[in-house]
């Protein structure tokens, strides 16, 4: 117990020591977002009745935020530290797979929960948000921080260098959390995109979240818990199966 | 009685090349053992199997009778690793590095800790840089604190895996004075290095390794006396007299300017040479007594390659050792 507490506050004080980077550059670009969109989409129909634009983006973008950071904070902890060598320092210790698995992903939902609340405290400037049920905005926070933390474990082992980890970002994280509904609801999209959003994990994480926040959704809050949950566990046992066979850690 | 560290038959291999075709030895507790050989030998490759970091293909592994795979956690408790290249980690000081390594084998944060790593720190003077960040030291200062982080969770067995490649006097003096003190508390050290100097002042027993096979393996006085010796060299006004030529084992350079070499094997023969020659009428102009050196052993057994006469087999139990 004791050396996954370790692995757990050094990996919270990694991205601890440069909250400016990994805390307070994701909220300014959150903020930049909720600004400039809210500016722009100000007179666009509301996704839900009752609801404004500005109301209705701010969990989005929160939620966004939270899922980039936390995949963010595994992939690119591992990758720095295979590249610099220091990964050394946790293979040598007698720290089992779940050790590193629960020390990393914890690390990387703390670290998401902390964007998400930076991003709500930036957020009350600027619109009113109600919260519906707590209970669901933190359940769909921690798992879907959780989710993409183990996402994140992955690509960190899997990768040897830095630009593989900005191609896994760009290509694979970018679109898919952009794509869904985060700007907007998917009931305003063509019938085939919004078919095609129902593919995307990332829609049900957020239009879970936002239930708890409007006690509205485009589908039901059980499927997006379902959904968000299933892909949480798939990840999370592939993630313990490389860190037990020692995939590039260990060969 | 178990093992500080028990290899059976461990082979590895990388694609096509052959890493390690097979090795076996076993360290006593409280020993002193040298793993040498050139670059490419097998050397890391072994260490890094006995800590975890690479995985064998065929063969066991122990350390303190905890096999590396079955029983990793035991057997990583037991093993305090020095790596051969320089690591840090760019977030922490020096006092931080040494206390997430001491909480990552499961030592809690208590004053007996506290004082331990005082301790580490002022043995390998870096007290005066506890709490600088690892980025602001030197190559020679990370390299003690890898040194700390390899003894901070106090282990039985300690591998130095060329730990003074690139180091000054001074460093080297505070480990070896420190690794020492270590050893005689009951501590067992293996040690690879290409310092052959060091292994020969430091280690009771030394293995030698090529091409991922142990070509020789014995004591370190053995090693010395079966392949190397003790010679009187001289230099003469002249020719060296006919009547010793055939005390002669060696002649380095040529006329008044040759090194002549004898063998001898206690200091009371130098002194009946030295009248042989002043008889023979020949006046000495240099001289000089040299003890055995591993180095010359090491270039011969390496020279030999495979062909040591049963190093292996005969000698793969400690001296004494009943198997």
């Amino acid at each position: 117990m004791i050396g996954f507490q370790t692995l757990l506050k050094k990996e919270v004080l990694r991205f601890w020591k440069v909250a400016f980077q990994t805390v307070a550059a994701p909220v300014l670009t959150a903020m930049l977002y909720l600004l400039i969109f809210a500016h722009v989409m100000a007179n666009s129909t509301a996704a839900f009745p009752g609801i404004n634009y500005e109301q209705f983006l701010i969990p989005g973008l929160a939620m966004m935020s939270m899922l980039q950071n936390a995949f963010a904070n595994t992939s690119s902890s591992l990758i720095q530290s295979k590249i610099t060598g220091n990964i050394l320092f946790i293979l040598l210790p007698p720290l089992t797979p779940w050790n590193f698995y629960g020390a990393y992903v914890l690390a990387a939902v703390i670290r998401g929960l902390a964007v998400g609340l930076g991003v709500f405290a930036v957020g009350i400037f600027i619109a009113h948000v109600p919260t519906h049920n707590i209970v669901w905005i933190l359940v769909f926070a921690v798992l879907g921080c959780a989710m993409m933390a183990a996402l994140g474990v992955i690509a960190g082992l899997w990768a040897d260098r830095f630009d593989q980890i900005a191609a896994f970002q760009n290509f694979i994280i970018m679109p898919l959390t952009f794509l869904s509904g985060v700007f907007y609801s998917i009931h305003s999209l063509p019938d085939f995109w919004q078919r095609l959003s129902h593919f995307n994990p990332f829609f049900y994480m957020i239009d879970g979240f936002r239930y708890g926040f409007f006690g509205k959704s485009d589908v039901s809050v059980w499927l997006s818990l379902a959904v968000t949950a299933g892909a949480f566990l798939c990840l999370s046992a592939v993630t313990l199966s490389l860190l037990k066979s020692g995939y590039k850690l260990r060969q | 009685m178990t093992y500080a560290i028990d290899v059976q038959n461990v082979e590895k291999k990388y694609g096509s090349f052959t890493a390690l075709a097979g090795i076996s030895l076993r360290v006593e507790q409280g020993e002193f053992f040298a793993l040498l050989g050139p670059n490419g030998a097998g050397k890391t490759t072994l260490i890094s199997i006995l800590a975890g970091l690479t995985r064998a293909d065929a063969g066991t592994l122990q350390v303190m009778g905890h096999d590396v795979v079955a029983d990793y956690q035991a057997a990583r408790r037991a093993l305090g690793i020095v790596p051969q290249e320089i690591v840090f980690d760019p977030f922490f000081s020096v006092r931080e590095t040494l206390q997430f390594q001491a909480g990552y084998f499961g030592i809690a944060r208590t004053p007996a800790l506290d004082s331990w790593i005082d301790e580490l720190l002022a043995k390998l003077s870096l007290t005066d840089k506890a709490d600088k960040n690892m980025r602001q030291l030197s190559g020679g200062m990370k390299r003690r604190v890898l040194v700390a982080q390899a003894l901070v969770h106090r282990p039985p067995v300690i591998v130095l895996d060329e730990p003074t490649a690139g180091v000054d006097v001074e460093l080297r003096q505070t480990l070896w004075g420190f690794i020492r003190e270590l050893n005689a508390k009951g501590h067992t050290i293996l040690l690879t290095t290409h310092y052959l100097e060091e292994a020969q002042q430091l280690c009771s027993r030394i293995a030698m390794m090529k091409l991922g096979r142990i070509v020789a393996m014995d004591t370190t006085e053995h090693l010395l006396s079966a392949f190397s010796e003790r010679v009187l060299r001289v230099k003469l006004v002249a020719e060296l007299p006919t009547s010793l030529l055939a005390l002669r084992i060696r002649q380095e350079g040529i006329n008044e300017n040759s090194w002549h070499t004898f063998s001898i094997h206690d200091y009371n023969e130098v002194e009946i040479l030295l009248s042989r020659i002043r008889e023979a009428g020949a006046t000495i102009t240099n001289l000089e007594v040299t003890e055995p050196e591993l180095e010359e052993v090491f270039v011969k057994i390496m020279n030999q390659g495979d062909s040591v006469p049963n190093a292996t087999e005969q000698s793969i139990y400690p001296r004494g050792i009943n198997p």
